[in-house]
């Protein structure tokens, strides 16, 4: 069966027990990572005052994130997000993007996926966004406002406060992995369904289409939901109102 | 078959070596990235506003250049257009004036002209009656020497003729 695929697991790296690695993830967070490079550098190569064809389009997502900055805090102080916003949307829609139009299995072994249908991948960029927002709020507002803002409007509110940082984090990372993998499991199973036959082929192609369509508007989607819901948590760490 | 997939999915765990790998090759990709790419294309599209927002002030300050110039130009136009009728006006006035004068001194002219012919007929006039009273004395004389003969002196005879014809000169005038 197509599903009973496992994981390239490589363990104990220089002989640490908890340093393991499964090197499908390894491989396609180094291709996303190269194919975003290499689309971003393409896109500024030769910059005109007087922009065509590639380098509108690069301008066109670099205002799109900059709304959503502006839209969450003050420009002026939204001005340092946006290379992080834009690099965030770039790498999580291209990595969305790898596991929809193929997945290889070799040797039992699933290599070719989505890096962001791991839980490994996308609670690594969260707990990231979120640590970043902690240092921008010490940086911004000093320590002391820093502290300040988990006691505000009121001192009961304390533990809460300090759980929704916890709850933030890992619901930012499980909602991008829930997706993409639920994603990648049903076209895993559609696809095991047109292997299975004439009758299953003829059966499963057009919902293979269809939620390949909808697994593209999902991986914009949820970049879009990822970078924009990292701008709000900034904005709650770095803005005096909200 | 589901249960099968999730499991897959969430026996491998939450691995180390993959979240180290992730974050360096996305601070990485991030540095890299905006040294690149995002800081010139920043860059291009800050300076793009700039120079646009030059270009409208700049226009800006054209028109307004423009239509001071405008101003001054109608201004201008209408101070030529009132010295134009300023001078028309004087030279209306002063070509009247000379007419009125020529039209007197050829008027002066004339009547100095009619004066001078009116006294010079009357001094020729004055002089033929002059002459024709001599002749006609003389004439009559000679004409009553030769009717009367011997009764009168020369003398005497003139002078009555000149009475009777000073008379008659004064009923005839």
């Amino acid at each position: 069966m197509i599903l009973d695929h496992g994981a390239p697991i490589y363990e104990d790296l220089f002989g640490i027990s908890w340093l393991d690695f499964n090197l499908s993830n390894v491989m396609m967070v180094l291709v996303s990572s190269l194919i975003v490079l290499i689309i971003a550098i393409i896109g500024s190569r030769k910059l005109q005052r007087k922009p065509s064809g590639f380098q509108n389009f690069m301008e066109w997502i670099v205002d799109f994130v900059r709304g959503m900055v502006s839209s969450t805090m003050d420009w002026k102080t939204g001005k340092q997000f946006l290379p992080l916003g834009l690099t965030l949307l770039f790498y999580i829609f291209i990595g969305n993007l790898l596991g929809i139009m193929f997945m290889v299995v070799y040797d039992g072994d699933l290599w070719w996926k989505s890096p962001t249908a791991d839980p490994s991948i996308t609670l690594t960029l969260a707990v990231m966004v979120v640590a970043l927002t902690h240092y921008y709020g010490i940086k911004l507002k000093g320590g002391k406002g820093y502290v300040k803002d988990f006691f505000t409007p009121v001192p009961l509110l304390f533990p809460l406060k300090i759980i929704e940082e916890f709850a933030n984090t890992l619901t930012l990372g499980m909602r991008l992995y829930g997706n993409m993998f639920a994603g990648e499991v049903l076209l895993t199973l559609l696809i095991g369904l047109m292997a299975s036959g004439t009758l299953g082929f003829v059966g499963g192609i057009v919902p293979t289409i269809a939620w390949q369509g909808f697994k593209l508007f999902i991986a914009a989607i949820q970049a879009f939901i990822f970078v924009m819901l990292t701008m709000v948590y900034m904005s709650h760490k770095v803005s005096d109102d909200h | 078959m589901l249960d099968q997939a999730l499991i897959i999915g969430a026996a491998n765990g939450l691995l180390f070596g993959d979240m180290i790998i992730q974050l360096i090759t996305f601070i990485i990709l991030l540095a890299l990235i905006t040294k690149f790419a995002w800081k010139p294309l920043m860059n291009v599209m800050q300076e793009r506003e700039q120079h646009i927002a030059s270009e409208i002030d700049q226009a800006e300050q054209s028109n307004q250049e423009a239509k001071r110039l405008m101003n001054e130009a109608n201004d201008e136009l209408k101070n030529t257009r009132q010295n134009a009728q300023q001078i028309i006006d004087d030279a209306n006035e002063t070509a009247k004036n000379q007419q009125a004068d020529l039209i007197k001194a050829a008027k002066e002219e004339a009547a100095r002209i009619k004066e001078n012919a009116r006294l010079e007929i009357e001094q020729e006039r004055d002089k033929a009656i002059q002459a024709l009273q001599t002749q006609v004395g003389s004439l009559s004389v000679q004409i009553a020497s030769k009717v009367i003969e011997k009764e009168l002196s020369e003398t005497e005879q003139e002078k009555l003729i000149n009475d009777y014809l000073e008379k008659v000169g004064e009923d005839n005038e």
